[in-house]
């Protein structure tokens, strides 16, 4: 028996005032895939995730997450934002961030229970910044920053984890670590990540997507010089059967 | 200062700054944080075209701040979301629209003789008991309102997109914030004055800022440091015989100059002991 993809996208448009940003997108996302979307800046990647979170709403086309409507599962979702350095002199604290992941519609009034409490810390562990959960969070270094929030996006247990480019501001080693544990958490959830290039990705992606208005994608992690033309400027780094091999590919055109 | 308070006018002058420090301490904050404080200054002098309206048609005064303060609130609010871009230009609109529509009213209000000044600069020495009662309920609504929705309020400042996804209505909170800025601007008109108003909203708030750890604390320490302002400022106007808005306002830009100094210091010895040996 087949199961249910995790995301289902079926001829989907979007456009923003008017320019079309996505085009006729259909992309199925099966659980536990490990799913890189690559592309230029511009190209969609963003806004993409932000349709399958709900956050938009389709022009045309239709998303389905585990065979709902996306605003029925945001419970199920963990998203971290591209961005995390907004906000700097925002008096709040790790802790607060963290437990603003376990928000809950029309539960908003009662505070926090014992549960969210314990929930926090274990997400807070996992990214070993239980010890600076006090500090606030524009004191932080850029990468504890971003394990800040990934701890926010993991302290619902979600079954589907969106991550908008979540190394740009890690070092190398940060950037193995932070693979490393996505890589224990994708045996039971399903990982879709926006990403720049794919040096440290390749070994840990299980199919690619490249995103330029349309969505190209790529199981098995392998991608030929025939659909990197199609996908038009998608990035140059290239995977093949998720081993650490990698071959770089400069455009035709150049 | 002690003598001063056998006088009613005074003990009622300190009650009303008090007051008027917990509404601008909780609300100033949130306004502070999610940058609302050019708006806030729109709805306050908007809010004198509530006074012309409540003198045209022979309204208590309060009603018609209160009701005109509120539409404009919602106005802008509504406008704020959908276009985003012109947010400054239209707020400045409304902002010129509404003390010229005061104007024009007590224009054409026969045997008009108000003092306008009591209005733009405040008049918290002649603040009745009944005014009194009025903002004990409105500081009332505004904590009870923040109390409950202290968590949804913290995540849409903090990260609107995020607090969206979790389900916290961030339209509806943002037309509730909006409004209750308008409830606090019609409080502070009695101390302060319409035109000072910003001042009372942001000074407290931008110090407490730097020395808080969360939004809680931060209203806490603003309203705090507003309770020092008002009083100060009134034993000041006092003991000078000054203006007392201006002269709350005074001391609270003094703190201002002073927090300004203090940080420039802090910054200068944690870059120093942070420098390698």
């Amino acid at each position: 028996m087949v199961s249910v993809p995790v995301v289902e996208i079926r001829d989907l448009w979007f456009s923003f005032n008017g320019a079309p940003v996505i085009k006729e997108v259909d992309l199925s996302v099966r659980q536990n895939d490990f799913l890189a979307l690559l592309g230029p800046n511009g190209g969609g990647k963003t806004t993409l995730m932000k349709l399958i979170l709900g956050l938009l709403k389709p022009e045309r086309g239709t998303v389905r997450v585990f065979d709902k409507k996306p605003s029925q599962v945001v419970q199920r979702m963990g998203y971290m934002p591209q961005n995390v350095s907004f906000n700097r002199d925002f008096p709040i604290t790790v802790l607060d961030v963290v437990l603003m992941g376990r928000l809950r519609h029309r539960r908003n009034y009662s505070g926090y229970t014992g549960d969210d409490r314990i929930a926090a810390q274990r997400a807070l562990e996992r990214v070993e910044m239980w010890e600076h959960r006090k500090r606030r969070v524009g004191d932080l270094s850029g990468g504890q920053r971003q394990r800040a929030f990934i701890a926010r996006a993991l302290v619902t247990d979600p079954q589907l984890l969106l991550l908008d480019e979540p190394t740009a501001s890690l070092d190398t080693k940060g950037q193995t670590e932070f693979y490393d544990l996505m890589k224990e958490l994708n045996d039971t959830v399903t990982i879709i990540v926006v990403s720049h290039d794919l040096s440290v990705l390749s070994s840990y992606v299980k199919c690619v997507a490249c995103v330029n208005q349309r969505v190209f994608f790529h199981d098995a992690a392998e991608i030929t010089g025939d659909m990197l033309e199609m996908a038009y400027h998608c990035p140059v780094d290239l995977i093949a059967h998720g081993l650490p091999h990698r071959v770089l590919r400069t455009h035709e055109d150049q | 200062m002690l003598d001063a308070l056998h006088y009613e006018f005074m003990r009622n002058a300190l009650l009303a700054g008090v007051l008027a420090s917990i509404a601008c301490g909780t609300i100033g904050s949130l306004v502070v944080v999610n940058r609302l404080v050019f708006l806030s200054g729109g709805i306050a002098h908007a809010a004198y075209g509530g006074i012309g309206l409540a003198f045209f048609f022979g309204l208590p005064y309060t009603l018609g701040t209160l009701g005109f303060s509120l539409g404009i609130a919602m106005l802008m609010a509504a406008v704020t979301l959908k276009a985003r871009h012109r947010t400054d230009t239209i707020i400045g609109v409304l902002w010129a629209f509404g003390m010229a529509l005061g104007v024009v009213l007590l224009d054409l209000t026969p045997g008009y003789n108000v003092d306008l000044m009591s209005y733009l600069f405040g008049s918290i020495l002649a603040v009745p008991r009944s005014d009194l009662w009025l903002m004990i309920a409105l500081t009332a609504v505004i904590i009870l309102t923040i109390g409950l929705l202290y968590n949804s309020f913290l995540a849409m400042s903090y990260d609107r997109e995020f607090a969206q996804l979790r389900g916290v209505p961030v339209r509806f909170l943002h037309f509730v914030l909006l409004g209750m800025v308008a409830l606090a601007v019609v409080m502070i008109i009695r101390v302060v004055g319409l035109i000072l108003v910003i001042a009372l909203l942001s000074i407290a708030p931008y110090i407490a800022e730097k020395y808080s750890g969360s939004l809680r604390s931060m209203m806490v320490i603003a309203t705090l440091l507003n309770v020092f302002f008002t009083t100060a400022g009134l034993w000041l106007s006092y003991a000078l015989n000054l203006t007392s808005g201006a002269t709350i306002i005074m001391v609270g830009a003094a703190c201002f100059s002073a927090s300004l100094v203090v940080e420039r210091l802090r910054s200068k010895r944690r870059s120093l002991t942070s420098e390698p040996v």
